[in-house]
Parts: C-alpha cells; sequence; structure tokens
C-alpha cells in the first residue's frame, strides 16, 4: 500500500493507483472531463490537474500514479485558476446556446462550468462554423460542441473495434472526424451509437424525431401503434427520475396512452416470436447441416458490422428479422386484420434503446407488409423527453394493459434486452422443443452478465450445442476471427452490438459507466422472475399468431414477413 | 575564454563523412571497442560521472536515463536518437550528422550496449532528406564493417511537426501513430517505443559519448560549468556579424558569443535582446549577457539553454512584433491533444496579434499574462508549457514596448 495526504488527509491506496482513484478514497472529488470509467486514460483536457509538493507543474490526477508520502493539494488558488481559465478556454469556442442544446442539464462542460462559477469569459467567444452532419438517419454529430476529449474515438475503436472516428488536423483546428475526413455514412459506422455515451458534451446525438411523432398524433387520419423494446423500461425509469427499473410496465403503457399513443403493444411478444423462428432455424441447421455456427440477427449495430467486416460470413447470420422488423411486418398485417383497421393509416412507431434501429428501419428491404413496416423509432431518450414536456405524473396513473393480440410476453421476451438474454431465450424454448421434456432450470446463468464473451453447452439428450455469447463489437470481432478462420466448433453465437446488450443501446439514457449497464441487466432479470410465464414457446398470443396466421414456424408467410437477407456493405477505406 | 573547443564537431572537416576508413583513421570505433570490454553498468556509471547532461533542451543526466533504461526489466530495449531539429535557428544536429555520421552512430552502439538494445532509429527531421541519405550510407559501412555487432539502425523520417521532438510525441510518431505526447510517468525509459525500455537521446548528446568513452569522465566533467561541463554548440541567427556556428565550453558567457565569437551587432546598432534556445527561449535583456551557456545558470536568469540556437535582436527591431510571430508559430505546431495548448497558443496569437496591431490595452496584457502561467503549469508537455515563455519573458523585460502599442 502507498501512503500519501491529500488536501491533509491521509490515506493509503493500492500501488499503480492513480491521485484520482486515491482522492475518491479520500471522500475528495477531483473535477475531469477527457476521463473516462471504462476507458484508457488520455490526460488531455487537464481540468484535473493538482499540485504535487516538490513538482512546479501541475500533475493531471487521472495519470498520475502516487508515490510514497506524496503531499498532494487539490484546491489551491493555482490549481483553481488553472482550472478556471482550461474553462475558460474551452468556452471561447464552445456555442454558448445550452438552452437549445440536446444535453441541457446532463453535459460535463455545463457542470464545470457551474460548479467553477464562470460567470464571463475574458477570452472573446469565437464558434468554429462547422456543418453538421446528419448524413445517417441514426447518429447526428456537431464538432462545434466537440472539446476534443477523445472518448468517441476510444469508444468507436477500443470498444466496438470500428474505428469509424479519429482525428484530422492539429492544434485548435484539431477535429474528430470520421474516415478520411468524409460524413459519418461513408464510414465503417454502424450505428451504434456509444460515441453519444461516451460524448461529455452535445457534440454526438441521435437523429430527434419527436417532432414526426407529434405530428402523428395531431393527424386525425393516422393511427398511431407503438411498441417498446425489451430493454426500454428498465432505462426509461431513469430518464423521468426513478431508480432503474422501478417504473412498472402497466403504468408505462399508461403513460404513452396519456402521450397520445392509440394503441401500444409489446416488442417482447415479438421478440418471444423470433425465439420459435430463430430456435426453429437451428434447429433446421443442425439437422440439415446448414452453416454453422448460426448468429443472432436482432442487433443491427451488429448486422451493419457484419455487412462491413465480415460479409464473408452473412451466410451464418439467421435470417431472422429483428423483433422491431417482424413487429413491424405483422402489425400492418396480421394485427390491422385481428383489429379491423385499414392497415394504410396505421402509424407504426417504436421505442427502441438503440439509434440503429432508425437506420434498420429505414432499410429500402423492409417493406413486407406492403407498407413502411416501421414509420418511426424514437429512443429510450426521446420518449423520456415526450413525457417530460408532456408533464405525465406517473406517481399519480392508473395502470393500464396492453392491447390485444401482440401486447403479451414472457419472461424470455424480456431478457432480450441483456447480453446473453436471446441466446437463454433460446435455450429454455430449444431444449423442450427438442427433447419433448419440461427443463427444470431456466436460468442459464452461464451466459448472463458483463464478461465480454461467455461460453455454454447444453445437452439436448444426446445433442451437444455449444453456444457463445459477445457483447460490444471489439469482444464480437474476437468470436468473428475465430469463426473464419475455423477455429471453433460452436452452433450457436448471440451478439449484441452494445456493451451489455441493448440496456446499454446508444438510445438509452447517457451511460458514462459500465456499472450502470449491470444495474439495468439486474432489473431486467428481476423482470423475467417475476414473469408467470417464462418461455416463448408458452405465449399464448404467439400460439394465436400461428395457429390463425403463419401457420407453423420457417412456413410461407414467416418467410414472407419474418424473414430477411443481408447484403455486404462495400465501405470505402477498408 | 571564448574560444571553441570542438569535441562533437572534433571531425568536422577532416573527414570525408561517406567514408568509414576516414573516421576509423581519426580513432573512430575505438570508444565503441573499449566500451564493449567495460561491464555496462561500470560504462553507465562512468556516462554518469561525466555529469554529461541531454543537449536536447532538457538537461537531464545521460547516465541515469540510461541507468533506468538498464535496469527496467524487458527482453526488448530500444536506443533513439532525436534528429528531428525542428526548433527554428538551430542546425547542431544536421551539422554532426551531415559531417561525421559515424560518431553519432557510435554513440548509439554504445548506449545500445550499455542498456542491453539490439535495435536503434534515427528520426530525423522531415526536412533533411540529404542527411538520411548520408545516415543510411553511414549505417550500411558500419554494417559491412561489422564494427556496429549485432546492433542495427534503422533511419526513419519526420513529416514536419515539430512537437515531434518532444520524445514521447517522436515515439508515437515512430509507432506509426499521430506525433503527440504522451502523459508522464510513465517515462521512455521504462516504457518508451512500442512500450518497451527505450533511450531517446538528441544527436548532439550521443555524439558526445565516444569521446567520453575514449578520453574518460573526469576529463569531460572538468570542461566547462560543472554543472553543466562539457562544450555546447550554438548556432548564431539574427542581427549578429558571423552568423554561423560555434561550439564553446559551457563557461562561456552569451556576450562571449555574440560579441567576441559572433563579431557584434553590424552596422554599429546597438543590443536590443537575444534569445537562447529556440523559438519558446527566453528573450534576455543586456543586463543578462554575462551569463554562461550552461543548463542551470540560464534558468537563473528565467531562461533556458534549450537547443543552443542564439537569435540576436538589434536595436530597431520590433519585439512585440518578433512576439507575435513567434505565438503564431506556436498556434500551428500545437498537437491539439491537450486542452491548455491548444486553445491557449491559439489565443495568445489573436490577443498578441491584437496587442501588434494597436488594439490592445493593459488588459490585455494582464490576460496573456495570466494565460501564460496557467499554460507553463498545466500544459500536457514541453511545447505547451514553454510557448509562452517569450511572451512572459518579452513582457517582463521589455514592457515598455508593449506598453507603446496600446491603444
Amino acid at each position: 500500500m502507498i501512503n500519501l495526504t491529500i488536501d491533509g488527509v491521509k490515506v493509503s491506496v493500492p500501488q499503480g493507483s492513480t491521485i484520482l482513484q486515491a482522492a475518491a478514497q479520500a471522500g475528495i472529488r477531483i473535477p475531469t472531463l477527457c476521463w473516462h470509467p471504462d476507458q484508457a486514460i488520455k490526460a488531455n483536457c487537464r481540468i484535473c490537474v493538482c499540485e504535487v509538493e516538490g513538482n512546479r507543474l501541475l500533475q493531471a490526477a487521472c495519470s498520475t500514479p502516487v508515490t510514497e508520502g506524496m503531499v498532494v493539494k487539490t484546491k489551491t488558488p493555482k490549481v483553481i485558476e488553472a482550472r478556471t481559465m482550461i474553462l475558460q478556454l474551452l468556452l471561447s469556442n464552445h456555442p454558448q446556446d445550452c438552452l437549445n442544446c440536446i444535453r441541457n442539464g446532463n453535459c460535463e462542460l455545463q457542470d464545470l462550468a457551474a460548479e467553477y462559477f464562470i460567470r464571463e469569459n475574458p477570452f472573446e467567444l469565437k464558434t468554429r462554423g462547422y456543418e453538421l452532419d446528419r448524413s445517417t438517419p441514426s447518429i447526428v454529430r456537431d464538432q462545434n460542441k466537440c472539446v476534443l476529449c477523445r472518448r468517441c474515438i476510444d469508444a468507436c475503436s477500443v470498444t466496438q473495434s470500428v474505428y469509424a472516428l479519429g482525428l484530422e488536423n492539429r492544434g485548435a483546428a484539431a477535429m474528430v472526424v470520421p474516415t478520411m475526413g468524409e460524413q459519418l455514412i461513408e464510414s465503417p459506422c454502424v450505428m451504434c451509437g456509444q460515441c453519444i455515451h461516451a460524448c461529455p458534451v452535445g457534440a454526438i446525438y441521435e437523429n430527434e424525431q419527436i417532432d414526426e411523432l407529434l405530428d402523428a398524433i395531431a393527424d386525425p387520419d393516422k393511427i398511431v401503434v407503438t411498441q417498446i423494446a425489451p430493454a426500454v423500461r428498465v432505462a426509461l425509469s431513469e430518464e423521468i427520475g426513478m431508480a432503474t427499473g422501478e417504473l412498472p410496465m402497466e403504468v408505462l403503457v399508461a403513460g404513452l396512452r396519456q402521450v397520445g399513443f392509440d394503441y401500444v403493444l409489446h416488442t417482447n411478444f415479438t421478440a418471444d416470436l423470433t425465439i420459435i423462428e430463430e430456435g426453429n432455424e437451428l434447429l433446421k441447421r443442425l439437422n440439415e447441416g446448414g452453416v454453422l455456427p448460426m448468429f443472432t440477427s436482432c442487433s443491427p449495430g451488429w448486422i451493419n458490422f457484419c455487412e462491413t467486416f465480415y460479409p464473408d460470413l452473412l451466410d451464418h447470420l439467421s435470417t431472422c428479422k429483428s423483433p422491431q422488423q417482424m413487429f413491424g411486418a405483422l402489425v400492418k398485417t396480421y394485427w390491422a386484420d385481428k383489429m379491423n383497421i385499414d392497415p394504410s393509416k396505421i402509424y407504426s412507431v417504436s421505442i427502441m434503446p438503440c439509434t440503429a434501429k432508425k437506420y434498420e428501419a429505414s432499410r429500402p428491404e423492409m417493406c413486407d407488409s406492403g407498407y413502411r413496416d416501421v414509420d418511426l423509432v424514437l429512443t429510450t431518450r426521446e420518449v423520456g423527453r415526450l413525457f417530460r414536456m408532456s408533464g405525465v405524473d406517473f406517481s399519480k396513473l392508473a395502470p393500464s394493459q396492453f392491447d390485444p393480440w401482440m401486447g403479451k410476453y414472457t419472461g424470455a421476451g424480456v431478457i432480450f434486452g441483456a447480453t446473453g438474454g436471446v441466446m437463454e431465450a433460446a435455450l429454455r424454448t430449444v431444449y423442450e422443443v427438442v427433447t419433448k421434456e419440461e427443463l427444470k432450470d431456466i436460468n442459464f446463468t452461464a451466459v448472463r452478465g458483463m464478461e465480454g464473451i461467455k461460453e455454454a453447452e447444453v445437452d439436448l439428450k444426446g445433442t451437444v450445442v455449444k453456444v457463445a455469447v459477445a457483447h460490444g463489437l471489439s469482444n464480437a470481432r474476437k468470436l468473428m476471427d475465430l469463426v473464419r478462420d475455423g477455429k471453433c466448433d460452436y452452433h450457436f453465437i448471440e451478439i449484441m452490438a452494445c456493451p451489455g446488450g441493448c440496456i446499454g443501446g446508444g438510445g438509452q439514457p447517457i451511460t458514462k459507466a459500465n456499472v450502470k449497464r449491470a444495474e439495468r441487466i439486474e432489473a431486467i432479470y428481476v423482470e423475467d422472475e417475476k414473469m408467470p410465464i417464462r418461455k416463448s414457446h408458452e405465449n399464448p398470443e404467439v400460439k394465436t399468431l400461428y395457429d390463425e396466421f403463419l401457420h407453423e414456424p420457417l412456413g410461407h408467410k414467416s418467410h414472407e414477413l419474418l424473414h430477411t437477407h443481408y447484403t455486404p456493405k462495400n465501405k470505402k477505406y477498408l | 575564454m571564448a574560444e571553441e573547443l570542438r569535441i562533437v564537431l572534433r571531425n568536422y572537416g577532416k573527414i570525408d563523412p561517406l567514408k568509414i576508413d576516414d573516421y576509423i583513421a581519426q580513432g573512430g570505433y575505438k570508444a565503441l571497442e573499449k566500451a564493449r570490454t567495460m561491464d555496462p553498468k561500470a560504462l553507465i556509471e562512468e556516462v554518469k560521472k561525466s555529469n554529461l547532461r541531454g543537449r536536447g533542451g532538457a538537461g537531464f543526466n545521460c547516465g541515469q536515463k540510461w541507468s533506468f533504461a538498464y535496469q527496467a526489466p524487458g527482453d526488448e530495449k530500444y536506443v533513439v536518437c532525436n534528429a528531428d531539429e525542428g526548433e527554428p535557428g538551430t542546425y547542431k544536429d544536421r551539422l554532426i550528422m551531415e559531417n561525421d555520421p559515424h560518431t553519432l552512430l557510435e554513440g548509439m552502439a554504445i548506449c545500445a550496449y550499455a542498456i542491453g538494445a539490439k535495435k536503434g532509429y534515427i528520426y530525423c527531421r522531415g526536412e533533411y532528406p540529404h542527411v538520411t541519405k548520408i545516415l543510411k550510407t553511414a549505417i550500411s559501412q558500419a554494417k559491412e564493417k561489422g564494427v556496429l555487432g549485432d546492433f542495427d539502425i534503422e533511419v526513419r523520417m519526420g513529416a514536419g511537426a515539430y512537437v515531434c521532438g518532444e520524445e514521447t510525441a517522436l515515439i508515437e510518431s515512430l509507432e506509426g501513430k499521430r506525433g503527440e505526447p504522451r502523459f508522464k510517468p510513465p517515462y521512455p525509459p521504462s516504457e518508451g517505443l512500442w512500450g518497451k525500455p527505450t533511450i531517446v537521446n538528441n544527436v548532439e548528446t550521443l555524439a558526445n559519448i565516444p569521446v567520453i568513452v575514449e578520453k574518460g569522465a573526469e576529463w569531460f566533467a572538468s570542461i566547462g560549468v560543472p554543472s553543466y561541463p562539457g562544450t555546447k554548440v550554438v548556432t548564431l541567427t539574427g542581427d549578429v556579424n558571423n552568423r554561423t556556428f560555434f561550439e564553446v565550453p559551457t563557461n562561456t558567457t552569451i556576450r562571449e558569443v555574440i560579441y567576441k565569437l559572433g563579431g557584434g551587432i553590424p552596422g554599429g546598432k546597438k543590443f536590443k535582446a537575444v534569445q537562447i534556445g529556440g523559438t519558446s527561449g527566453a528573450f534576455i535583456p543586456e543586463s543578462n549577457l554575462d551569463t554562461p551557456i550552461a543548463f542551470d545558470n540560464m534558468a537563473a536568469i528565467g531562461a533556458t539553454l534549450g537547443s543552443g540556437a542564439v537569435f540576436v535582436l538589434d536595436e530597431t527591431r520590433q519585439i512585440v512584433d518578433t512576439v507575435s510571430q513567434i505565438t503564431k508559430f506556436f498556434e500551428h505546431e500545437s498537437c491539439g491533444k491537450c486542452a491548455p495548448c491548444r486553445e491557449g497558443t491559439a489565443r495568445s496569437a489573436e490577443i498578441m496579434e491584437k496587442i501588434n496591431a494597436g488594439l490592445g490595452s493593459q488588459k490585455d496584457l494582464n490576460l496573456l499574462q495570466k494565460l501564460g502561467r496557467v499554460m507553463s503549469y498545466s500544459c500536457l508537455c514541453g511545447l505547451g508549457q514553454a510557448a509562452m515563455i517569450p511572451a512572459l519573458s518579452t513582457i517582463e523585460h521589455f514592457r515598455a514596448d508593449y506598453e507603446a502599442k496600446f491603444v
């Protein structure tokens, strides 16, 4: 242990700790900006500088290791002068439009400016005049607000191994740019939105489309139907000032009705449906010598990644559409028919934890219903804003049930929101379908949790099925390289583009730390435990769907509406 | 006093740099031979005892630096020669490489033997393409002769970034990345190139090594100022009669450099200021001219020795205008990694331009001073920390020049 003194407080920390870590232990908060709990140390913003006795230079707390007997002072006039001036410098080219900013109230730079009571700036305001990049349907980049902390580059390169973002120019002209300085759409960006979580300010954000929803709601000719993804509820609670997972589903449904949605349905329903289709696809591949391992296909960021970086492995992808798109195709066919509603009037809105879903819904092939299957995708964050704007008071809302035919779901659908969830849900069903026996313990804990790559084996009474789960695309890349080199014998692989799975999706409440993702995962399994039905094939509405409409898994109707194909993305510079 | 003493330039004009035999005939590679008979620890001790301090500008004890890399555990270690001589007005390293490339190779090979490195790199300034040719010729000759043993040296070229003279930025560039400094610690002797123990030494530093090994630490330590012994190559530019280079013992004063060796100021004009050490050096007034051009002596007057560039300004020069140009230089050369340098260099250039245009006031000067102070202790690397020294030193010594420009 290393003993040191910080602001007069004696503290003892393990060797290799930084001043920042030691200060945290001593209960002293040192401000940071480029520092990120799950990323490499950058030490470029210099906000965390402190005085260390014996040094003329101030030392960055985030990068300076502690030494025995070190005496650190974190709030001397010299330190405060430096931090204040660095903030003034950063603010001197930063658009002063906090009121209009998407990160107003949730911005690390704004917080620092408040903490250091920056009332005026001796430097003349000179904004940079960069054009916004709105080239993708998912993500908007505003380099005028960028503080060059590089957290987005780390998220894109290290966490996701996509390398769509890099640096161009130097000095004050330095900027974060997509590959070769072109627009984001030209880069290998997979639209996962992890850069948004990494950004401390409003330089990267979702393509906000709340107005489109409001227009649809106001349009008397439109019947606005929504689906909510499995990962949304637990995190939406945070957006409306509750603890993770605290908002009950029935109250959320009531809230959505109050905002003006005509019908409220659940993506969990099509998650269960996905398990039936995908489970049967896996069995078919196993029995008929199809391409293995089969990869899950629910995560559109992952699909983009596979189409971009592993076009040679597209045959491994399950042909199942994602639950969002299965829902979209059914709501304007099966459901419209069931409800006796003219499908041309249906405005299909999905509420997703995901930015890549916005792109997925816009893919040209996603119109098998004869219409655009999903008309609008809103992220969890956008729906949080919608609720705040609408003044919904969740504490006073009477619970409400989902509308019929596509609103019932099982615990298996719920866990789609967490890494390993699709795999676990599939195993619950595949086991029982193959063995015709009831699973004694339906909890496949080996595939749960935040570990990057997880493996499990399941004995289907003689047939051992080997499965693997990866979340975060750098982990996916490791598995894909094994598959490409023929170095693994998995049968089934679940990939989720985002760390933690959908609960860590690019559209979720801004999530700086992975500990928050773990918390949401916990809330997901709590919900699963509470569900009366926890296996997809026992979902009564899914049974009805097959009985009355699809007739059989992988059948003619399924192929028409629920399955899709993939196309290599020939990106430049790859 | 005020006489040249050539150590690093000892073979200047005496040999054909493209002929290794010329170098050998002058006793070249004998020191390497001798070093290899020594225990590496004793060799490092000898270099340490000579009190040779880095000639790149930081002035760190060379032997001590080597001892860190020697002690650092690692299967691979590297010797990197910093030949990215980007400091305006400085060409001492070029002189050595152009005229005596083998002394550099020999110095590197001795260092390699001392720390246990098998691979070396010379990171050569991008604007010196002809020098890389000379170096490559020298390396292939040395390989042919077998004098380097199993030590391999490769020449890499910079791409014109001033900041790549900073050792960790240089390492990043060598690794094929954007030329930007790393935070320290860890320092290169423990974690440098590819994360391995690495010695980065300046050309002039390494050129001293063979002579120290040959003649001994005591001999070297007795030359010049004891705290910074040996010689320093100075390159004279600006308003001075002999705009050329000299290698002088470090107890030579600035006045001697300018007036004796440099031949004074042309046209009978009066001295105004001298900037020593390169673009980030302090501007020194007449009153401090009797300072020896040694590291600590310069520090004592609030200046730096830096690269040894000596830029003389006569009474007709506009200090404020000169400093304004310098701030533009740093705005251009800031890598953009750390916030105070990236934004600070741009703002200082803006404020200096305002003052220089006659639109400034005392308020601007105060802000400039505060900015310079904050940058000096909060920037990530030496570039940002030193960028404001010209402004700060001229505000201190030539405040009237600024005030004369106020609105």
